[in-house]
């Protein structure tokens, strides 16, 4: 017990991806993860629906949730790892455990298919989230003022609407850059300035 | 057709639940005698020199998440692990660390 081969680093925050099909949450995550972007899957069986013709076997039909994610080491010791949420509504229970204790969202957004984030936006408003709207820009699409979408959206004010292209580096971090410095704003007005820091262990 | 939960013995919820990011570090040596079954010792292998979250095991073994956390349950119960527990959202607005964080998205 008293030999550790090394220390377990002491601070993980979580952060999630979500947004409608197709929106680039995948290259998001790729584009700022340090290790290459790695899936992991939830496998959920269900009973079918339907009863078999032959025999009234109930079908039993298995169902793989892929799950997007990356890490950023910010220091020894303390690292951010990103989750892209799963796309389709019928997995949101699992997006209840990814919120779980999650720093922040990001929610990807694509102009030309808003509503497609109008989901992820009420999770996350519901649960008190700290989230920001990243408007990735797609080749062709006119270009939206941040407060164009905000109002389109209906936000609450103070959440930021930034723009990205999820492919760049640099652009996804500053989306991330963006997220943390509003979820420090959330939670400084939430929380004494005194809240301790456990000695997390 | 490969049914995941005869590796955990049908279990399906190991006895904590350990979240995506909790971090497991292992503690012994995978030898011929260590009383585990090939999945387990892959996992310990992987955790043995670096802490790695349980999303990242999963993703490395090429197993559901699921069946990671019941085979982690059963090397935490031996001792063969240990799991830090993610930072509660409440203890989370340390504004430092958030600073720290911002600095090193910025550094990146």
């Amino acid at each position: 017990m008293d030999s550790a081969p090394s220390e377990i680093p002491r601070l993980a925050l979580k952060i999630l991806v979500a947004g409608g099909f197709g929106v680039g949450k995948t290259t998001l995550v790729g584009a700022v993860s340090e290790i290459r972007p790695l899936r992991t899957e939830e496998q959920l069986t269900a009973a079918g629906r339907g009863v078999d013709d032959l025999g009234g076997v109930e079908r039993k039909t298995t169902t793989t949730v892929a799950m997007d994610f990356g890490r950023i080491t910010v220091r020894d010791g303390l690292a951010v790892y990103l989750f892209g949420t799963p796309g389709q509504d019928r997995f949101w229970f699992l997006w209840d455990e990814l919120a779980t204790g999650a720093l922040g969202a990001v929610v990807l957004a694509d102009t030309r298919r808003l509503t497609d984030c109008f989901p992820a936006v009420d999770f996350f408003e519901r649960r008190d989230i700290p989230f920001v709207v990243a408007v990735n820009r797609f080749a062709g699409t006119r270009d939206f003022r941040p407060d164009e979408v905000s109002r389109a959206l209906d936000l609450d004010a103070g959440t930021p609407v930034v723009r990205c292209d999820a492919r760049q580096r640099a652009s996804g971090k500053q989306v991330l850059v963006a997220l943390v410095e509003h979820a420090s704003t959330v939670h400084a007005a939430r929380t004494p300035v005194d809240a301790v820091v456990g000695e997390a262990r | 057709m490969v049914r995941p939960y005869t590796m955990t013995g049908g279990r399906t919820r190991p006895e904590p639940e350990f979240d995506l990011i909790a971090l497991v570090v292992g503690d012994v040596d995978v030898t011929p005698e260590l009383p585990v079954g090939p999945e387990q010792a892959a996992l310990l292998r992987l955790c043995r020199a670096n802490a790695l979250s349980v999303a990242e095991l999963a993703a490395e073994t090429d197993l559901p998440v699921g069946v990671v956390r019941v085979l982690l349950g059963d090397l935490l119960d031996a001792e063969y692990i240990r799991v830090s527990r993610p930072v509660p959202p409440a203890l989370l607005p340390d504004e430092h660390i958030l600073q720290e964080v911002i600095d090193g998205l910025r550094a990146l």
